[in-house]
């Protein structure tokens, strides 16, 4: 992990934002799904929003980018509004702050070739020049630390760690500011997992990329970002420093997810509902 | 172990039809699963641990081609007929699939699904059935079974849905049970919470359990014994706690220094094992390893090694051909992978 910045100037704001959908089932009542959420997070900083499935960790991120509109509360990125933008003031927003999703294979068209992949966000946005984009490819294969003969190959060539090292260097194509990762390693096996990560913090070292990193699991967040917000059923229930949040959790949820990533060794909380114990009992079993 | 195993693979070996030509999915791998006992079999993509729990249970994919043996309370099931497969399938051995919403009908309550499996295993009366879908969801801690039995899959916590799950895989007391990890990675609340689960049923039935995973933390603790492969092919086996605790095998190594949770120092760049598996159907001639290995060397790349013991350690298999040469801790065979150094292509 980068050493934290000092004093940037804020990336993204989140201002109380909160996401309802549909309920399951016809006549079921809207659910809310983000419920009034605030955050920042600065250039050359990761923030990690850690939560169970269904927490609202998803929805927090497709409303950051604007992929939904968030139903109240607004969003700024570097100082301004952006909650209400246009569709054509939103696209020419979008190069600045990037998507990263969690499925490897289905980011990418299967017939694409590697380098047409990468050069693909490029042209989309009309900033390819025939000249010098070919370099850029290379310099970006390079920079996700992919192999130049992989420029060839398809998708169906590649390994989970490869393909995700594509969906990063076509995000970064647009020289992004803020990357916002979704589960970005949740999907690749452990041996390839680590070296992504490791090419994360790489590429915010030596960027200053601000990185809203989303994921269920703490052992991974605790090394790679700077601060934590913990999310229960839509709401922020916990935020701080990571080191601290890991420390000294005051959440029982916090404790849940640090005890079901082997982080903790207490048993978690006080559990109710059988379904709670269970979890708790789990902890207490599960602790390396 | 225990009384003759329930489970007993020899010299396994499936090839699956590929697009490239025959994939070698599993190649020569041998174990045993003893009564009552939970073993851990964990891999990588590729690494042969779901088509090998799918051929043991008589599943597996359309046009595979399976040699050696595998025999489940001491019935073969390479070779066997469809409808003996069918009677071992259930009965004796049974696959509890991890996602609960993918498996239960929303149309039925849960009680019929639950007959409904047993039905389709075994000559029930319909009322029998039912009374022993009651039974088997008491079986899983499920409190009222009687009005559970009764209610509808939604009408049920995520917990509760997951118990009825078990519960309908185990309705007929099978004495070997198999747990499939998906491969996207559970929410680890959720992971422990099945792998709870997992436990209470083995307590209560006294099944053996087979948990095929790709995460060898958790289910570690959880197990009596884990299995390791690679490219379909064994590379350590033992008692869990050893196995976690003091890999033998360059690759197990440097696939636990490459957790998160336990990786040898909390900053600075993760362990990494250079490089990618190799392409499925195109298996290298020596250790499948071999081209990731730090300890590569010649006889590596022409032989690929067999299971052999570790001295002075009871029931633990590793096959490497330089086991005698793994330092200590084993991890540093992967602890220099400073940024520069990041392998490509990983
Ligand atoms: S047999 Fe050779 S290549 Fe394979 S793991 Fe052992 S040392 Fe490495």
């Amino acid at each position: 992990m980068p050493p934290m910045p000092t004093h940037p100037a804020p990336l993204l704001e989140a201002r109380g934002i909160t996401v309802r959908r549909p309920g399951r089932g016809r006549r079921a009542a809207p659910v809310t799904a983000v419920d009034g959420c605030s955050f920042t997070v600065r250039a050359g900083e990761t923030l990690a929003l850690v939560g169970a499935s269904g927490s609202g960790k998803s929805s927090t991120a497709e409303a950051v980018l604007m992929l939904r509109r968030p139903d109240s509360g607004s969003v700024l990125f570097e100082g301004r509004d952006i909650t209400d933008l246009s569709a054509e003031g939103m696209r020419a927003l979008r190069p600045a702050m990037q998507p990263v999703f969690q499925d490897p294979f289905g980011a990418l068209s299967p017939r694409m070739r590697v380098r047409d992949a990468i050069a693909e966000p490029i042209k989309v946005h009309k900033r390819w020049d025939p000249e010098t984009g070919p370099d850029e490819v290379d310099s970006l294969l390079g920079r996700v630390g992919l192999a130049p003969e992989l420029g060839g190959a398809l998708p169906s060539d590649l390994s989970g760690g490869q393909c995700q090292r594509v969906g990063i260097a076509r995000a970064l194509a647009l020289r992004p500011r803020l990357l916002v990762l979704d589960e970005p390693v949740s999907a690749l096996d452990p041996s390839v997992r680590a070296g992504v990560v490791n090419l994360l913090t790489r590429l915010q070292e030596e960027q200053g990329l601000g990185y809203l990193f989303i994921s269920h699991d703490f052992a991974l967040v605790r090394r790679i970002a700077h601060r934590v917000a913990v999310l229960d059923a839509g709401r922020i229930v916990e935020e701080g420093p990571t080191a601290e949040v890991c420390r000294d959790p005051g959440h029982y949820r916090t404790r849940e997810l640090l005890a079901a990533s082997g982080l903790l060794a207490q048993r978690a909380g006080t559990a109710g509902a059988a379904d709670a114990a269970g979890a708790a009992d789990g902890a207490l079993r599960g602790a390396r | 172990m225990n009384g003759s195993p329930v489970l007993s693979v020899r010299d396994l070996a499936v090839t699956l039809p590929g697009r490239n030509g025959p994939v070698h999915a599993v190649r020569g791998l041998s174990f045993d699963v003893g009564p009552g006992e939970a073993l851990a079999v964990v891999g990588e993509s590729g690494a042969g641990k779901s088509v090998t729990a799918r051929t043991v249970l008589g599943m597996a994919p359309f046009g595979a081609r399976i040699s050696g043996s595998a025999t489940v309370g001491g019935q073969e099931v390479v070779g066997a007929s469809a409808a003996g497969l069918r009677a071992l399938r259930g009965r004796r051995a049974t696959l509890i699939p991890q996602d609960a919403l993918a498996v239960l009908s929303p149309v039925h309550t849960v009680g019929a699904q639950i007959a409904a499996a047993l039905r389709s295993v075994r000559r029930t009366g319909r009322a029998q059935a039912r009374r022993e879908a009651v039974a088997a969801l008491g079986r899983v801690g499920i409190p009222d079974p009687e009005r559970a039995a009764r209610r509808y899959p939604h009408e049920f916590s995520g917990g509760m849905r997951q118990r009825a799950v078990i519960a309908m895989a185990t309705a007929g007391e099978p004495d070997l049970v198999f747990a499939d990890e998906p491969t996207t990675a559970l929410d680890p609340v959720t992971r422990e919470h099945v792998l709870d689960l997992l436990q209470e049923m083995r307590e209560r039935t006294g099944a053996a359990l087979v948990l095929i995973t790709h995460d060898p933390a958790g289910a570690g603790a959880r197990t009596d014994r884990m299995l390791v492969m690679y490219a379909g092919r064994h590379v350590e086996s033992g008692p869990s706690a050893e196995v976690l605790g003091a890999p033998r095998a360059p690759y197990t190594a440097g696939l636990l220094a490459s957790l998160p949770e336990r990786a040898p120092s909390a900053t600075g760049p993760l362990p990494v094992i250079p490089g990618a598996p190799p392409v499925p159907g195109r298996p290298p001639a020596g250790c499948a390893f071999e081209p990731r290995c730090p300890l590569a060397s010649d006889p590596c790349r022409s032989d690929p090694p067999d299971p052999a013991p570790v001295p002075g350690a009871r029931d633990r298999l590793v096959s490497c051909h330089r086991r005698a040469d793994v330092p200590e801790p084993p991890s540093a065979l992967f602890a220099d992978a400073a940024p520069g150094r990041e392998p490509a292509g990983a």
